[in-house]
């Protein structure tokens, strides 16, 4: 199945050629999860302090649905 | 040390000796505790019964890092009720330097008249010595103008608070503005007008000449020095505040792509929570684009002498020359994303202008958004948003109805979606989509704040643990709790950003409390931390119950009740009784 991506402040070094804003496509197994799609993108799970699926964060074990849009962060914090 | 007044009537100055009640307080504790004991409730905010305080934190002007905060307080023409507003600067280290606990701005001349107080230390006397001396040359000018003549009269080592044409046109949008560390007029207490309460006092500026100024006396030198270092290796170690850390390489707007993926981004006056223009105005596109422009990577900057976390940003223009500093979080959103454009520079320009004529940026935001949903300029349209807000500093009629406020352009429109609460413009999360943060915009006594309880850090960030943002569950106790720690933070002179730290790392929370024992002499524990800020809460409370604000003003706007906010189609479904439990159960 095929997911889209996007990697935000610190971990955007993980995929250095995707333009601000924009989506990388990842091509994982079916029933992949959260923790599944980091090991693809090589980010350790320890620097994903929070992970978006469509919009809610959601934990490393959460299963992957074809055409889903994931947000990955770092530990970030401001106002 | 020592409440200074300055009577405006007659341009005087006394000093007094600190009540037993005051002293073991500072900031936000000291600035509420007399407004709450001086300040007719029902008076009006710019005549001659309000008065304006400003103090130092406990340990502003120690080695205590990120601590050069200043509270001013007041009651606010803008919610009419009691207001904080803190800032960093080094005009609040130079007060405490002074020994000045408190300066309490008092009484209004009999005739108009702009005047600049001058601060310095009268050596032989062993005090404070004040000195009133005319600023009409100051006054219906730019600050970018102002603020290099004021170093030229008064010396490059003083400090400067003041205010700009808001406050000289009365706005109730006005900011107080302090000096930055390359002495520009970009530092603001911000919210809620008070502005427009200094010039009403016919105060134009504050100007504070530390020299041979005894600075803060510490009670307990081991003490202070123990906690301080104890929130140094909290503040070095934590992922969001040390050294090209979250905040150092991306300043506050590092928030805006979190905000957008979780819904939360206010987008076009509210209209929804994603902005599709969102990665352009961001942190990271104000990194990148610095980078692109200069060549090199270029970090940020310190807003006061002694902050190891340095958040502040300066936009570069694409020839790069300097265009603003600096491009917080909430400026970015609200004249950006809450207008519907995209251009960081529209946006550099925009902040630019506000400090020029000292606007709140939030206020400004929220009122160009209220402003497009009634068709003054269409959302979107930058040089239009910058035309308005260049009416407001010329003081034209449009120009003083936007000065007014958020609140009030919606109600000379029409308009029934204005994102406020008790008068005041909310600010860069939407709280149907974060309703923790929706509970501490619709009970704080400050009108709608995130910095007055911010349950982000939980719902969003995964600081502090992790809460679902769209349900209200347990959230009314969570937004009491941070309401009462962040009146404590405020009143020790560190900046909030030490929470992101502190909250996750419990060796770094005592160091805070550490270095308050330090310099006063107390025993105070974790524990007193909610206590003091509690107690610091209820005269907020009962001030603004006495002016007329009490629980049914706790309420969200009513749109926001029954119109869905896109893209998680969210409602603000608090229950009353659980906003009202806030502060009913403190």
């Amino acid at each position: 199945m095929r997911v889209r991506v996007r990697l935000f402040a610190m971990l955007r070094h993980y995929l250095p050629d995707v333009p601000l804003g924009s989506y990388a496509e990842r091509d994982l197994p079916e029933g992949a999860t959260v923790s599944d799609l980091l090991a693809s993108l090589q980010v350790p799970e320890r620097e994903a302090r929070v992970v978006f699926v469509n919009g809610r964060a959601r934990p490393p074990d959460w299963p992957l649905q074809p055409g889903d849009e994931v947000g990955i962060f770092p530990p970030i914090g401001g106002g | 040390m020592w409440i200074l007044r300055l009577n405006m009537a007659d341009r005087t100055y006394c000093l007094e000796e600190v009540p037993e009640s005051l002293r073991n307080l500072g900031g936000r504790g000291v600035t509420s505790s007399i407004v709450h004991a001086e300040v007719p409730p029902l008076c009006h905010p710019l005549g001659p019964n309000n008065k304006l305080v400003f103090a130092p934190g406990i340990v502003t002007g120690t080695a205590a890092p990120s601590s050069g905060r200043i509270s001013a307080g007041a009651k606010s023409p803008l919610t009419g009720g009691i207001k904080e507003s803190n800032a960093g600067s080094s005009w609040g280290q130079h007060l405490a330097a002074l020994q000045v606990k408190a300066l309490v701005v008092e009484g209004q001349p009999s005739e108009k008249g702009h005047w600049v107080a001058h601060l310095t230390w009268d050596v032989p006397a062993g005090r404070p010595r004040v000195t009133f001396e005319p600023a009409s040359e100051y006054v219906g000018k730019d600050l970018y103008e102002v603020f290099p003549a004021l170093y030229k009269r008064y010396g490059a080592k003083v400090a400067v608070a003041g205010c700009g044409l808001a406050g000289e046109f009365g706005y109730a949008n006005a900011g107080i503005v302090y000096n930055d560390m390359k002495d520009g007029p970009t530092r603001y207490s911000g919210r809620g007008g008070l502005g427009s309460v200094l010039a009403s006092r016919g105060l134009k500026f504050i100007v504070i000449d530390a020299l041979g100024a005894p600075g803060v006396t510490i009670a307990d030198s081991s003490r202070f020095e123990q906690g301080r270092k104890m929130l140094v290796d909290a503040l070095r170690e934590h992922a969001i505040t040390k050294p090209k850390g979250g905040l150092n390489t991306y300043g506050t707007a590092i928030l805006i792509n979190i905000l957008n993926e979780a819904g939360g981004l206010p987008t076009r006056n509210f209209s929804s929570g994603r902005f599709e223009g969102a990665a352009s105005t961001a942190g990271e596109a104000i990194f990148e684009g610095n980078k692109q422009r200069l060549g090199r990577e270029l970090y940020n900057h310190a807003c006061s002498p002694g902050c190891i976390i340095q958040c502040s940003n300066t936009w570069h223009r694409p020839d790069g020359s300097e265009h603003v500093s600096c491009v917080e979080y909430e400026s970015s959103w609200a004249l950006g994303a809450n207008c519907g454009i995209d251009s960081l520079d529209d946006i550099a320009e925009l902040i630019r202008l506000c400090n020029a004529y000292g606007l709140d940026t939030i206020e400004t935001g929220g009122t160009l958004g209220v402003a497009m949903e009634a068709g003054v300029i269409p959302f979107g349209d930058g040089a239009a948003a910058i035309r308005l807000v260049q009416e407001m500093g010329q003081g034209t009629p449009l120009g003083r109805l936007l000065g007014s406020g958020t609140e009030t352009v919606g109600r000379v429109y029409g308009v029934t979606r204005v994102p406020t609460v008790k008068g005041q413009s909310m600010p860069a999360y939407e709280p149907r989509a974060v309703k923790g943060i929706g509970i501490t915009y619709a009970t704080s006594t400050m009108g709608a704040d995130h910095t007055a309880g911010y349950t982000i850090a939980p719902e969003i960030l995964g600081v502090s643990g992790k809460l679902d943002p769209l349900s209200p569950e347990g959230k009314a106790a969570l937004s009491r709790a941070f309401q009462a720690t962040t009146a404590f933070i405020d009143s020790t002179g560190h900046c909030l950003f030490i929470a992101f730290a502190i909250l996750d790392i419990a060796s770094g929370f005592e160091g805070m409390v550490e270095e308050c024992n330090g310099v006063l002499g107390t025993s105070w524990t974790n524990d007193d931390v909610v206590r003091i800020g509690a107690e610091i809460l209820k005269k907020e409370r009962a001030f603004n119950e006495a002016a007329g604000i009490g629980k049914e003003k706790d309420r969200m706007p009513e749109f926001m009740k029954y119109e869905p906010l896109p893209p998680h189609n969210q409602v603000f479904d608090v229950p009353d009784v659980a906003l009202d439990s806030v502060y009913a159960e403190f």
